[in-house]
Order: structure tokens, then C-alpha cells, then sequence
């Protein structure tokens, strides 16, 4: 039953505006069908992603892509229509439960999508994870923990988890012939987790970490930092920061004049999405990621051009990731031909799924749901990140503590 | 730590404390004179840091967007001080939270409209682009010089001002008593208006100077609000000369404490705030009433 209470859903209908950057179009498909009657319930999608402050971009890039993808679907799943709740994560932990259990309990949303921030993701997952919850999609945080120990047969990742852009990124950095490095990063989860899969992957190829440098979460003032590695003079510096943080640790880097002697390496949220930002200062730095923007393949190629025309902003890996978070919605509702109660069905086609039109290149799931998948290593020039291989093929999350896989 | 080290890291520690103080000054300004407990202080540092990105790209210039941009900053200063501080200076600082903490909502949705959500660069002026050769393989960048230098003179010229002219006087004499000020004939209702652009200004400027060191993103201004607010707490609420000092104590834990204790990093400017209260509890150049 819809029910027609302008209280409840054209208010809500205009947060969602006001927190999307496609607002506008949101608001006006939404505004027609609410009075629509008969037919089929819409599909709910709850949106759990950051719309303000640092990380703001990261949401409204994968909320754009995601809906661009059921756009191209002619704006269906399983042949209804779709109707989307979302709400401004604001990067805070402690307001998730409050806000999982709006979408969940109140919203009753068919399929949940969200965070972009580790620490959410555990949280979520602790609520939702398991026979009861909804269906939910992980559109980018990367937590090894939501497909490890706390991996649930309702708890799908269409992102990457921190090991993978990681790991790869130690032999990239040992077959350059380094042998010691200097680590940084911030002191939280994701750093944590990037740094010890990167460190680990250059000892096993014969280099060791002469000092790993954790930076309070999110401090911004370097200079202490790089004034140390200096000191010690490794042969390169694995990092790992991302947003505000990267373009500044990046420019920073580059005017204590550490780039030209010690290389930096890092996972690829070092330079993704700012690399203009950074400038020359980001030249020549070779990372490891799931994307790049100019893979070679005809998928990328339509999806960027896609995403310019929609958006009139450049695709990067977020939405890249929300665009699978869409397909992979869509491959799941035809399946069941939008029976959203079905759910056993619905797990049993994404744990099945082969996306083998990703912008990303093909990739499938793994046991613990988590993408299976090609790690490219990449090279900035003239402020694009270039791929220069593949650092890694098909590479699956070890999902340590994980008792599906 | 070996000697040359150690000397850098002191640099760095006064390079950051110089930064630092020229944005808490203006906090301490408003907090201590006006009464007012001012939480869009750091929202007014990203406002200029934004503007700073705006105007340079317009006029290819950063000292034009300095030029163009502090007298905005003034005006936009006195606008929000006229239509929303203004009525709130008898009432509780309850208010004053709930006021200035809307504004941090209303200038972040602002930027958002305005600038979107990705992150900018502004270039360093050409003729401070050089650097200095420290030790072999680090060198210091002549901006971050040249902004302590543009540091140090604001505060000289915040101390002259305040201690030395009629404006400062008043200012001063307003702080004290704002009943007995009135009385003798001042208008403290300008007064207080100056103050608050001055305030506003000082934060734009540091966000538009700052702004080709810390990149310009959405959301850069809370944390710079929250290092301010105990910079001025240890200084002494409304003393420029509390905040500078201050600023250099914090410059010299935070760099230090990441080097040294890097385990408790996050905390150790807490901690220096908390021994410096058991110690003074008005802070350092807090008056004793």
C-alpha cells in the first residue's frame, strides 16, 4: 500500500534532493508516480553514504553512477519501479545504528547500499548481517572484517577490501629494487589494514619496513612526518591517504623535496579523483588499484562517456563501483523477476554473479562476497592515472575469519 | 634525535604554530571582547580558502584574491553580525552555540552549492615557489617561510592595534565593561560589529593564505576549529598575546609528540591543554577575575 502522506514522503523526497547532486531529477521522477495508483510497489533502495564534508564527493559519485546504471535499465529492477531513500551518513559511526535502523525498521528498504567508511561498515554489518536483514550492498568501504569475520550470507561488497589495492603494491614496489621503506598512513582502520597488506606482500619479496608512521585520523599537518622520513632516507615510501589528506600529504611531499629521491608508492586512492588537484606534484607516482580511468575496454569507454554527459564530471573508481552496485542489483531482480521476497534466490544470483561489462574489467564473487578481481598498477602522467599492467590478476581476498569461504 | 634533526623539527613546530595562531586570533578576538563562543570561526577559514581558489582562478593571482577576498570576508562578517549575533549578546552562550553552530550548517551547504564537493588546489605565487636546502634530501619550501612572515606581522599589528589606538582601547574598554563603556558615550554596537568582521577576516585570510599548503575541500574547517578552540583556552580566553603563545605550545607539542610519542600522537595536545589548566585554569594570559 502507498500511503499518501505529504509529511512523510515528500519531505523525505526533498532531503534526498538536497543531499544528492542529481537531487533535481530525483525529486521530479518521484514527484508524478507518488500519485500513481495501482500497479506494483516500488523497489526500495536505502542509501546509507557520506553527502557532507570531506568525503562528500565519494558519495554523490557512487549515488550518481548507481542510478545512472538502473537509468540504463529504464529505471527498473525486475520490472518495477524503484524508489530511493537516502540518507547523509556524515561520516559518523556512532549515528549508524540510528541510521541502519531508520532504513531497516521504518524505511523497510528492499536492498541496503552503503558506506564508503570502514568503521560504518562494521557497524552495519553487525545489524544487518545475518537471516533478518535486508539484502546489502557494500558500494566502497573496505574493511577486511565485513568479509571476513563478520561476513554474512546477506552482506555483498561490489568494492574491493583494503588488502586487495594494497597487497599487490608491495612486490610493485620490491621489483622496482627497493629494499627498506618508510610506511604512513592514517591510525585508523582502513590505514591500518592497507598498511599491513602492503608491508607484508614487500617482505615476502625480500624488503622490510624500517618504520611504519601512523598519523592521527584526520590530521593533515605533515610536515613533523616527512621531516622524519628524511632523516631516515629509505629507498621509497608506501602511503596510504585519500581525499583532502592525499592531495595535501602529496603536495607536501613533493615541496619538501622528498619525491625526486625517495620514490612513493601506495594503494590508488593516493592520487584517484585528485590527481588535478595535486598537480605536478603527483607526477610519476605509481599506485595499485582495481581501476584506472583508461582501461582499455569498450564498457569503460561507454560508461565514462556515459557518466561525463549525465553528470558533466569525470568518472573515477567510486563510481565505477556504484555503476557495479547497480548492475549487480539489476542481474539479481531479473533473476527472481522482482520477487524481492525471494530472498535465497536473490543471494544465490549474486554469489553467482560475473560482471563481465565492468568498467573495472570482468570480475566475479567470491565465497566471502567479496570481489574477485584484477589489481592494475598504475602511473600518473599529465594528471591522468595511467595503467601500466596488471599488478595482480583475478585477486581474491585471503577473507581471513570468514566461515563461508 | 640528533641536533639537526631536532632543529628542523623546531622549525616545523614554529612554522605550525604560526599558522595556527593566526587562525585562533581571530576566535580569541570574538570569544574573549564579545562574549560570543564563535563555532563558525572554522567554517569562515574554509569560506576564505574557498574564495581564495575562486578569485585566484578568476584573477590569476593569489595576491588579488587576498585583495578582493579580505574586504568580502569583512562584509560578510558584518552582514552575519548585524542579522543573527547581534541579538544574541544578552542571552545565554547556550544560544550563541545553537546560532553560530547553524552557521557552520548554513556555509557548508553554501560551499557545496557553490563550489561542489571535489578537491582544489591554488597555485603558489610565482616568486615564492623556491626552496631551501635543509639537509641532503629535504628542502624547505620558501611559502611556508614567507607565511610565517606574514604571520608575524599580523600579530605585531593585532598587538600595536589593540594596545596602542583608540580602537583598541575601546575595544578593550567594551571587553571589560560593556554598561559603563555605553555610558560614556561609545558605540559599542559598532564596536562589537568591528570586532566580529575583524575576527571573520582574520580566519579568511589565514584559509586564503593557508590555501595553496592545505588544498581547499569540503569540510576543511571543522577540524582547523577544533585545534583553535584550545589554542585560545591555553592562551587565555581573549588574549592575542595567550593565543600566540598558545599556538607555539601546540606547534611544538603536536610535532614533537608525533615524533616522539608517535602511540599517543592524537592526544598529546589534549594532554598539554589539560596540565596547563590544573595549572591555570584560565589559561595562560586568561584574567583573573
Amino acid at each position: 500500500m502507498k500511503k499518501h502522506n505529504p509529511n512523510g514522503i515528500s519531505r523525505r523526497t526533498l532531503l534526498t534532493g538536497a543531499a544528492a547532486a542529481g537531487g533535481i531529477a530525483a525529486v521530479s521522477s518521484f514527484i508524478p508516480t507518488r500519485f500513481a495508483i495501482g500497479g506494483q510497489h516500488k523497489v526500495k533502495i536505502g542509501i546509507l553514504l557520506p553527502y557532507s564534508g570531506t568525503y562528500a564527493m565519494l558519495g554523490n559519485s557512487i549515488t550518481n553512477a548507481l542510478k545512472l546504471r538502473i537509468e540504463e535499465n529504464g529505471g527498473m529492477l525486475g520490472g518495477r519501479e524503484v524508489e530511493y531513500v537516502a540518507i547523509d551518513s556524515e561520516m559518523s559511526v556512532p549515528k549508524t545504528p540510528t541510521n541502519t535502523n531508520k532504513l531497516v525498521g521504518k524505511e523497510k528498504v528492499d536492498f541496503l547500499i552503503g558506506p564508503v567508511h570502514s568503521g560504518i561498515a562494521q557497524a552495519m554489518a553487525k545489524i544487518v548481517g545475518g537471516d533478518q536483514g535486508p539484502i546489502m550492498i557494500v558500494p566502497n568501504a573496505g574493511s577486511n572484517l565485513v568479509t571476513g569475520p563478520l561476513c554474512a550470507p546477506n552482506i555483498f561488497r561490489a568494492s574491493f577490501s583494503n588488502w586487495q589495492p594494497a597487497w599487490p603494491c608491495g612486490e610493485v614496489m620490491a621489483n622496482d629494487g627497493h629494499k627498506k621503506i618508510v610506511t604512513i598512513t592514517w591510525g585508523y582502520a582502513a590505514g591500518k589494514q592497507m598498511m599491513a597488506a602492503g608491508r607484508d606482500n614487500f617482505a615476502e619479496h625480500g624488503g622490510s619496513s624500517i618504520k611504519d608512521i601512523l598519523v592521527p585520523f584526520p590530521d593533515v599537518e605533515f610536515q613533523a612526518h616527512l621531516s622524519e622520513i628524511a632523516n631516515l632516507d629509505p629507498d621509497a615510501v608506501f602511503a596510504f591517504f585519500s581525499g583532502g589528506g592525499a592531495v595535501k600529504f602529496v603536495k607536501d611531499y613533493a615541496a619538501a623535496g622528498l619525491k625526486d629521491n625517495i620514490p612513493l608508492y601506495g594503494p590508488g586512492f593516493l592520487t584517484e579523483g585528485v590527481s588535478k588537484a595535486q598537480g605536478a606534484a603527483a607526477e610519476g607516482i605509481k599506485t595499485t588499484l582495481h581501476y584506472a580511468a583508461n582501461l582499455d575496454n569498450a564498457a569503460n569507454k561507454r560508461f565514462r562517456a556515459a557518466y561525463k554527459e549525465a553528470f558533466d564530471a569525470d568518472a573515477n573508481v567510486f563510481s565505477v563501483q556504484g555503476y557495479d552496485t547497480g548492475s549487480l542489483l539489476i542481474s539479481a531482480m531479473d533473476a527472481v523477476e522482482g520477487d524481492t521476497g525471494a530472498t535465497g534466490d536473490l543471494i544465490q544470483t549474486l554469489e553467482a554473479a560475473q560482471l563481465t561489462d565492468s568498467p573495472r574489467g570482468a570480475w566475479t564473487m567470491s565465497k566471502a562476497h567479496n570481489p574477485i578481481q584484477d589489481i592494475y598498477l598504475r602511473q600518473v602522467e599529465n594528471g591522468v592515472n595511467l595503467v601500466k599492467g596488471v599488478a595482480a590478476a583475478a585477486l581474491e581476498d585471503p577473507a581471513a575469519g570468514c566461515k563461508m569461504a | 634525535m640528533d641536533f639537526s634533526s631536532f632543529l628542523i623539527q623546531a622549525l616545523n613546530s614554529v612554522q605550525y604554530g604560526f599558522l595556527l595562531f593566526l587562525v585562533a586570533s581571530g576566535l580569541t578576538l570574538i570569544f574573549g571582547i564579545m562574549g560570543i563562543i564563535n563555532l563558525a570561526h572554522g567554517a569562515f577559514y574554509m569560506l576564505g580558502a574557498y574564495l581564495a581558489f575562486w578569485l585566484a582562478g578568476l584573477t590569476g593571482s593569489l595576491l588579488a584574491a587576498v585583495l578582493l577576498g579580505v574586504p568580502l570576508m569583512i562584509l560578510i562578517g558584518i552582514a552575519i553580525e548585524r542579522s543573527a549575533i547581534s541579538f544574541l549578546y544578552e542571552r545565554d552562550h547556550l544560544y550563541q552555540v545553537l546560532l553560530t553552530y547553524g552557521l557552520i550548517l548554513i556555509l557548508n551547504e553554501t560551499q557545496l552549492i557553490l563550489w561542489g564537493t571535489g578537491f582544489y588546489s591554488v597555485p603558489i605565487p610565482e616568486m615564492f615557489r623556491g626552496s631551501i636546502p635543509l639537509t641532503e634530501n629535504q628542502v624547505y619550501p620558501v611559502y611556508r617561510l614567507f607565511i610565517s612572515a606574514v604571520c608575524l606581522g599580523v600579530a605585531l599589528g593585532l598587538y600595536l592595534m589593540i594596545q596602542k589606538t583608540q580602537l583598541g582601547m575601546t575595544i578593550r574598554a567594551g571587553a571589560s565593561s560593556r554598561e559603563m563603556t555605553e555610558a560614556l558615550g561609545i558605540n559599542i554596537a559598532r564596536v562589537f560589529a568591528i570586532v566580529f568582521a575583524l575576527g571573520a577576516a582574520l580566519a579568511g585570510f589565514s584559509g586564503m593564505i593557508g590555501a595553496p599548503l592545505s588544498s581547499v575541500y569540503p569540510g576543511m574547517g571543522d577540524q582547523i576549529l577544533i585545534i583553535s578552540f584550545v589554542v585560545v583556552v591555553i592562551g587565555g580566553i581573549g588574549s592575542v598575546k595567550g593565543a600566540f603563545v598558545g599556538a607555539m605550545l601546540i606547534g611544538l607539542a603536536d610535532t614533537f609528540g608525533k615524533v616522539l610519542l608517535p602511540e599517543v600522537a592524537s592526544i598529546v595536545i589534549y594532554a598539554v591543554m589539560a596540565l596547563v589548566l590544573l595549572w591555570r585554569p584560565r589559561g595562560l594570559f586568561g584574567y583573573t577575575a
